[in-house]
C-alpha cells in the first residue's frame, strides 16, 4: 500500500520551459514525482514530494525550486521551543 | 590504550587520511591489504560477524548511536584494480555493514565520507554527506591516481546533499546514481549500471517500519519514568491513589503511539500522523474503559478524563515518527502541528484535571 501524507502542502515548484531532459530528477527522487514527456520534465504527482530537495540540487539547468527540510515533528518542535532553527538533530532520540 | 586513542577515530582526528590504514589494521572486518598509486589500501571483508550484529541491535535500541562509526576513506572489496567501480556511502557502521554485506563476489573501491556516523540519508539531508566533503575526500584519499576512470556510483539517497554536476565540474568525476539499497547494487551493476523504478523508488515496509519502534519505545519510556515519579508524588496527597489500572491505561496509550500506529500505519484511515495516533489511542482508551465499567456514572469523570489525555498522548508519539518515516514533508509536518498541538495541549490539559479530581 502506498503510503499518503497530506495533500496540497509541497513547496514544489517546476519551471519545465527551462527543463533540458536530462532526467537527474526521474533519478534522484525517491517518491516517483517527476517523469519525462517529449524530452521535458513533467510532475507526475505533486503530493508524492516530501522535499528533501534531491532533485533542485541536482536539476543542471535549476529550473526546480523547493523549500528543503526534513518532516520530523520532533525537529520542529524543539526548534519552536528554543527559539532556534529546526534541525534534524537526532542525538535526542526520536527521530531517523 | 593510550596509543590507540591518538590514533584512532575520535571527534577531533576523525576524517584525517593518514590515520586511515593504521586505524583499519585493527578493526576485525578489514582482512588484508592492497598496494595502489595512492598507498595502502584496506581490504574489506563482506561477511558480518556476531559483533556486528550484536552492535545493530545495539544501536537500534539506541544504545551508543550517535558513536557507532568507521574511518572515513577508501577501502577495498575483493581485488580491485584501476577499472574497478568506485561506491560511496557514509561513515555510520550500521550503514557500511549494510553495504558491504551486499558486496561478496563483486571486486570494487569503497569511498566512505565522514558523515559524523549518520546514515546517507539523513547526513545528505543535513549536508554532511554533500558536495564539498565528497570532493574532499577524492582529492584526500588520492583517488584518481587508484583509478583510470573517473565514475563515482552514489547512493540514490545522497541527492538531497550532492551536486552531480558540481562535482563533474570540480573533480572531473562524474556521479552516477545507484539505487536506494544497497540489496540492488548487484543487479545494478550487472546490469551496466541501469536501475529499475522500482531501485529508485524509497519503501517504507512493515519491517522498515518495526525496526523502528524500538527507538520510540526507548524514548516513550524514559519521558514515562518522569510522568510514574510525578503520580507518585500525587499520590500523597489524593484520597484515591494512582495504581495499576492507570498503569495499563498509560501503558496502551503508549504502545499505541508508539508501536501500533507505526506499524499499521497505511492502514488507519486519515493522513496526519497525529490524527492516526489519536484513533488508536481513542479505540484503545474507550475499549479499556468499557471493559473496566469506568462508563458508570460514579466513574465518569475518570473515564472522560482518560479520553481526553490518553489519545492525546498517542497522538503527540505518533507524530513524533514523523521524522523516522521516509514520505513526510516539512510542509505537511508544520500544517499538520499547527492544528494539533493546540488540540493535544488543550485536551491533555483538560484530562488531567478531570482524572486528578476523580482522585479527590
Amino acid at each position: 500500500m502506498k503510503h499518503q501524507y497530506l495533500k496540497n502542502v509541497v513547496t514544489l515548484c517546476l519551471s519545465s520551459d527551462k527543463c533540458i531532459g536530462c532526467g537527474r530528477c526521474t533519478q534522484v527522487c525517491p517518491h516517483g514525482v517527476f517523469e519525462i514527456k517529449n524530452r521535458k520534465v513533467q510532475i507526475k504527482n505533486r503530493d508524492w514530494c516530501m522535499e528533501c530537495s534531491a532533485c533542485a540540487r541536482n536539476c543542471p539547468a535549476e529550473c526546480i525550486t523547493v523549500n528543503p527540510g526534513v518532516g520530523c515533528a520532533a525537529a520542529v518542535l524543539s526548534s519552536w521551543l528554543s527559539g532556534s532553527e529546526a534541525n534534524c538533530d537526532c542525538s535526542g532520540g526520536g527521530c531517523c | 590504550m593510550n596509543d590507540e586513542k591518538s590514533c584512532c577515530c575520535t571527534t577531533e582526528n576523525c576524517g584525517k587520511e593518514e590515520l586511515q590504514a593504521c586505524c583499519a589494521q585493527k578493526e576485525p572486518w578489514v582482512i588484508g591489504e592492497i598496494m595502489t598509486p595512492a598507498g595502502s589500501v584496506p581490504v574489506i571483508s563482506t561477511t558480518l560477524k556476531t559483533q556486528d550484529i550484536l552492535g545493530a541491535w545495539k544501536v537500534r535500541w539506541g544504545i551508543g548511536r550517535m558513536n557507532y562509526k568507521v574511518t572515513p576513506g577508501l577501502y577495498a572489496v575483493g581485488a580491485p584494480d584501476a577499472r574497478s567501480p568506485v561506491l560511496v556511502s557514509a561513515n555510520y557502521k550500521l550503514t557500511f555493514d549494510t553495504l558491504r554485506r551486499e558486496l561478496s563476489g563483486l571486486n570494487c573501491w569503497l569511498l566512505i565520507l565522514d558523515t559524523k556516523g549518520i546514515n546517507v540519508w539523513c547526513a545528505a539531508g543535513k549536508g554532511t554527506f554533500g558536495t564539498d566533503e565528497l570532493v574532499e575526500r577524492i582529492s584526500k584519499t588520492g583517488l584518481a591516481r587508484c583509478v583510470e576512470h573517473r565514475t563515482l556510483i552514489l547512493p540514490q539517497l545522497g541527492g538531497p546533499g550532492v551536486s552531480a554536476h558540481k562535482v563533474a565540474q570540480r573533480t572531473g568525476f562524474s556521479v552516477i546514481y545507484g539505487p536506494v539499497r544497497a540489496s540492488d547494487l548487484k543487479q545494478f551493476i550487472q546490469s551496466g549500471l541501469k536501475a529499475t523504478e522500482e531501485m529508485r523508488t524509497v519503501k517504507f515496509t512493515l519491517w522498515d517500519r518495526l525496526v523502528l519502534t524500538p527507538l520510540e519505545l526507548v524514548h516513550a519510556a524514559k519521558v514515562s519514568i518522569i510522568v510514574f515519579g510525578v503520580l507518585l508524588l500525587l499520590n500523597l496527597f489524593v484520597s484515591r491513589p494512582f495504581g495499576l489500572m492507570d498503569f495499563l491505561a498509560y501503558s496502551g496509550a503508549v504502545l499505541m503511539g508508539n508501536l501500533l500506529t507505526p506499524m499499521l500505519l497505511p492502514f488507519i484511515p486519515g493522513r496526519a500522523f497525529a490524527w492516526k495516533g489519536w484513533l488508536m489511542g481513542f479505540l484503545w482508551t474507550a475499549g479499556f474503559a468499557w471493559l473496566n465499567g469506568l462508563f458508570a456514572p460514579q466513574s465518569l469523570v475518570l473515564a472522560i478524563g482518560y479520553l481526553l489525555v490518553l489519545p492525546s498522548l498517542s497522538a503527540f508519539w505518533a507524530m513524533n515518527f514523523t521524522g523516522s518515516s521516509t514520505y513526510t514533508s516539512l510542509s505537511g509536518v508544520l500544517k499538520e502541528m499547527k492544528i494539533a498541538i493546540p488540540w493535544i495541549t488543550l485536551s491533555s490539559a483538560a484530562g488531567i484535571v478531570l482524572v486528578f479530581i476523580s482522585r479527590l
